[in-house]
């Protein structure tokens, strides 16, 4: 309780600057480019206009040169994990916010964290508390579904609610006892809330750590098969329509997948699904030989599911884009493909990797930019905060053509767990407001 | 990517860790050499040499295998060179060392070579990888990683097959037992492939025929009759233990009577057709005695040569 009244002393504390946002352009309703002026003062966004109009008394504290950069409403990542969150050192969490913030995220969802199921009240206003200390982005937390995550008894929705808790799931620890899925989504069904879930049959694909299929034959390395996904959103969904529950699909990774969930929303079910950013680019084949940048659950699978992935988000079956983003210390990803740790940093990618994509798919920039913005604030139940005059100041400032070279010294993650090292990208952010505050400027 | 770690740049074996990106002419030519190592009197035996007198070899087996360890061993003392054994998983891993460390440790006691054999797929390489950094001059031999490769194993199969069929282009082969976990099978089969055999079919119950084996370039059969029809070479791989009380399969009686090698099924085969197994034999399970102890099996040719093709793979790796 002391921790979150010294909480709020800060709070009144900082002073909300006066920024004036010059030369950008906002992506109009039509997909086109006007350039606007933007001001910022207390949190809100008080003026848009041509430059011919300044808002009166406005001094602004900061004037920011937003030529050939695109303003947009800031991103929303469907899934940021932190390992070790409460043990770790404060260094750590913070370099890891300041790596959402590079990403130009101002809110994102956040697992319960593997050693630390979130499943009780305290946790999760320990966790919001500790993330809002630093004021890079706004967290929305999952809460687990089952206690500890173990899949027996169902947790204190309501109360994990209360405390902060937008929706439920079960991380990537699936319930094997189907009568304790049904009675968990029936509960949460009870109060409307959402339940997350990340589709997989808790037996097919158990010790698997590759797609099933050539690679996995190639390598000698066990598999884990479509139907660990698909068996998985078919009782899901069975349960759904008997329910009418709101389900979130995690990551999916398979044609299959797209197909049930298609098919799914065809039906008016309440089913909304997310795909991660790396699956839009990778398969089973870039794996090689053995390199552990590439070992991540779901798996990457083959060309006809990443195909498949790319449609299926065309079309609107799939929702939103999320990074998955998951530090991995060196030692951990240097050993043997079987005994690594699954999980690639993916944060600081989200939006070269988005604008990448769009590219070679012929998906037009707004479009491109809906799958980071307003499809995910849809799932998450809160304000749009796009940019309009009265709303609260959530941007991300983008350069969508400056070109960079992906290494740890232009990167905020101290991390190095992904196979983009040494790549050339297309699209960096350049500055981000979170709440009416910078959280990061591009270091020129 | 696994032909850039194995090779030098200028096309030279450095390590071996699996048959997947070593060249035709390489594998011809270790092939070839292996007959240096080999005296064909009346009775077959390996030719001592000094080839790599004051050179270092450990074998590093993080899964435990006396007959693996002892067959190179034996091949490295032939050649005059240094042998430790290193029998790592009673030791440092179990205290919590990870594998590149214990590879650094070994690195210092100034070794030539290192011949690992560990329980995980990819170990090997890993390991190479690294040695490429931090200790270029050491060379990996892979003595069977997991379920993906045993490329000595494949080289002396190889041999034999040559030996006693001729040119392996103009011979039909069938492996028999557990393809899914095999490094043995994988590796028989990229060798296979690469000296142009015009086919290779793999035979075992579903269970134990991975999904994608039609991507391999190889025939499934689930019949052992059908199966062995005009095949030249049969290989049969041991049944493990384990593999009995999974799900895979009902009993090894049941695996026995459908895919067992005795004189019945062997006779679906050619009549001059030969037989060989990797060891260690189930009797009974994979293979009868009749069959093991008859005219038609060239296992225990398949031991002298596995000391020869590793001695020859020694000399050339040690020697340039």
């Amino acid at each position: 309780m002391d921790n979150l009244k010294n909480f709020e002393s800060v709070k009144k504390m900082v002073r909300h600057e006066k920024i004036h946002l010059t030369g950008g352009g906002i992506l109009g309703a039509d997909g086109k480019i006007k350039k606007k002026e933007i001001f910022i003062s207390g949190k809100k966004i008080i003026s848009i206009n041509d430059g011919d109009n300044y808002p009166n008394d406005f001094i602004p504290d900061l004037t920011l040169d937003a030529k050939n950069k695109i303003i947009s409403r800031g991103f929303v990542d469907c899934s940021v994990k932190f390992r070790e969150l409460i043990k770790n050192s404060n260094t750590d969490l913070e370099q890891e916010l300041n790596a959402v913030a590079a990403g130009g995220v101002t809110n994102f969802v956040c697992q319960p964290d593997i050693n630390f199921p979130i499943d009780k009240p305290g946790l999760v206003k320990m966790l919001i508390n500790r993330i809002q200390r630093y004021r890079k982005a706004n967290i929305h937390p999952l809460g687990a579904l089952t206690k500890n995550l173990r899949g027996e008894q169902i947790s204190e929705m309501a109360k994990l609610n209360d405390a902060g808790c937008m929706a439920f799931t079960q991380s990537n620890f699936p319930i094997s006892d189907t009568l304790v899925l049904f009675k968990a989504l029936q509960y949460a069904s009870t109060f409307d809330f959402p339940v997350w879930l990340s589709p997989s049959e808790p037996f097919l694909g158990l010790g698997g750590v590759v797609h099933s299929g050539k690679c996995s034959t190639r390598l000698g390395l066990k598999g884990i098969p479509v139907e660990s996904e698909s068996i998985s959103i078919m009782t899901i969904l069975e349960l759904a329509r008997k329910l009418d529950v709101r389900i979130h699909f995690c990551r999916i990774s398979s044609s299959r997948g797209v197909d049930l969930i298609r098919q799914a929303k065809s039906e008016g079910l309440r089913v909304t699904a997310d795909v991660c950013v790396y699956h839009l680019h990778l398969t089973e084949n870039d794996i090689g030989d053995f390199d552990t940048n590439f070992k991540v659950f779901p798996p990457f699978r083959s060309v006809r599911d990443r195909e498949a992935l790319t449609k299926g988000l065309i079309d609107g079956t799939i929702d939103c884009i999320c990074s998955d983003h998951l530090p991995v210390e060196d030692d951990a990803k240097n050993l043997p493909f079987t005994d690594a740790e699954a999980g690639l940093i993916g944060v600081e990618f989200l939006l070269p990797l988005t604008l990448k994509w769009a590219k070679e798919n012929g998906v037009e920039l707004k479009k491109a930019l809906s799958f980071l913005t307003v499809k995910p604030l849809h799932l998450l139940d809160v304000n749009l905060d796009d940019i309009q005059v009265g709303n609260t100041a959530n941007i991300c400032i983008f350069d969508p053509t400056k070109t960079w070279i992906v290494n740890s010294s232009n990167l905020s993650t101290k991390a190095k767990n992904s196979p983009f090292f040494g790549y050339e990208l297309e699209g960096r952010v350049f500055a981000t407001i979170v709440n009416g505050v910078f959280t990061y400027q591009e270091k020129i | 990517m696994l032909r850039h770690i194995q090779l030098d740049s200028s096309g030279k074996l450095k390590h071996l860790l699996s048959i997947e990106g070593v060249p035709k002419s390489v594998i011809s030519d270790i092939l070839e050499r292996t007959n240096d190592f080999l005296d064909f009197g009346s009775k077959i035996s390996i030719r001592n040499t000094s080839s790599l007198a004051g050179k270092s070899i450990f074998n590093i087996f993080f899964e435990n295998s006396t007959r693996t360890s002892t067959t190179f061993e034996i091949a490295a003392k032939r050649l005059s060179a240094d042998v430790i054994n290193l029998n790592v998983n009673n030791s440092s891993t179990s205290k919590g060392e990870s594998l590149l460390d214990t590879i650094d440790n070994l690195v210092a006691m100034q070794a030539d070579m290192f011949v690992i054999r560990h329980s995980r797929s990819g170990a090997p390489v890993l390991i190479a990888k690294h040695i490429n950094k931090v200790a270029p001059h050491i060379h990996i031999m892979n003595a069977g990683d997991g379920s993906h490769a045993h490329p000595t194993q494949a080289l002396l199969d190889m041999y034999t097959i040559k030996y006693f069929k001729g040119e392996i282009s103009n011979l039909i082969v069938a492996i028999i037992g557990d393809i899914e976990h095999s490094r043995v099978a994988r590796s028989d089969i990229q060798a296979l492939s690469i000296l142009g055999a015009p086919e290779i079919r793999v035979i075992g119950p579903s269970t134990l025929l991975p999904d994608e084996i039609n991507d391999l370039g190889v025939h499934a059969y689930s019949d052992i009759k059908m199966g062995l029809k005009d095949v030249d070479v049969v290989i049969v791989l041991r049944l493990q233990d384990e593999r009995m009380s999974s799900p895979h399969l009902p009993s090894k009686q049941e695996y026995h009577q459908l895919f067992g090698l005795n004189q019945k099924t062997l006779s679906f085969a050619k009549s001059d057709a030969i037989v060989l197994h990797p060891g260690p034999m189930n009797r009974g399970v994979e293979i009868d005695s009749t069959v093991s102890e008859s005219s038609s099996s060239v296992i225990l040719k398949q031991v002298t040569f596995g000391i020869a093709v590793r001695m020859a793979l020694m000399d050339l790796l040690g020697n340039g």
